[in-house]
């Protein structure tokens, strides 16, 4: 199939691509202003996952499953990360 | 920390975690993956059960004391490299067996590059536990 002459395939992990960089760029804004440490927290947990998605979407762009692997050992690795924060800051609030 | 959540969702995150780990120490050598990812997943598992659990849940769990890890690894990933010293060849000189062909499994084929992987998985294990739990128990 083929869309203005190009893969469909293509075109929409192409557009996936531009979507995703946007919603990184506003997690990081929040990330850096992000006005309590809890709104870093869920900001980073966010980029984690975009990431994820980055490397999905390449994946599919260029047929390699392997990257896939990559994929979902930075999901498994963000999401324990994610927890050991929440673990720390509950630890930091109750002292 | 005692969350309900947590705790039950890391009783089924566990068993996935810690066979996607000893699928990446298997499929290492030919593909992406190895000892030190391989190991440093199994090492996030523990933790995952110590924030779930507790430290001393995850320790009972291991069952072996991470010292141990660190030593039973780096004698494997030594004795690795002795069929070479013994055949009169450079040390660590890999050796293959035939490539068996098991119905219904895949592939199978062992040599001493897979001995030395599991050395560097266990050495990964006990050093990143080391360093994880006494953090986690402050």
């Amino acid at each position: 199939m083929t869309l203005y002459g190009y893969p469909v395939v293509a075109v929409v992990s192409l557009l996936a691509m531009n979507l995703l960089v946007v919603a990184i760029f506003f997690a990081v804004v929040r990330l850096l202003r992000g006005p309590s440490l809890s709104d870093r927290v869920v900001a980073l947990d966010l980029v984690g996952v975009l990431a994820v998605g980055m490397i999905s979407v390449h994946a599919v762009f260029t047929g390699q499953p392997m990257l896939l692997r990559v994929a979902i050992l930075l999901a498994l690795v963000a999401f324990v990360g994610t927890v050991a924060f929440a673990f720390f800051l509950e630890k930091r609030g109750r002292e | 920390m005692t969350s309900t959540i947590l705790r039950s969702s890391t009783r089924y995150l566990f068993p996935v975690i810690a066979l996607f780990s000893i699928f990446l120490l298997l499929r290492g050598h030919d593909e992406p993956g190895g000892g030190f990812v391989g190991g440093l997943l199994a090492a996030l598992c523990f933790a995952l059960y110590a924030l779930a659990d507790s430290v001393e849940a995850a320790r009972r769990l291991l069952r072996v004391e991470e010292q141990q890890l660190i030593g039973m690894g780096l004698l494997l990933a030594a004795c690795s490299g002795l069929p070479g010293l013994l055949a009169g060849e450079p040390f660590l000189t890999t050796y293959w067996t035939e490539q068996w062909v098991i119905p219904t499994v895949g592939k199978l084929k062992l040599g001493t590059p897979l001995l030395f992987d599991v050395g560097v998985y266990l050495t990964v294990v006990g050093v990143v536990l080391m360093i994880l739990f006494p953090l986690a128990e402050e």
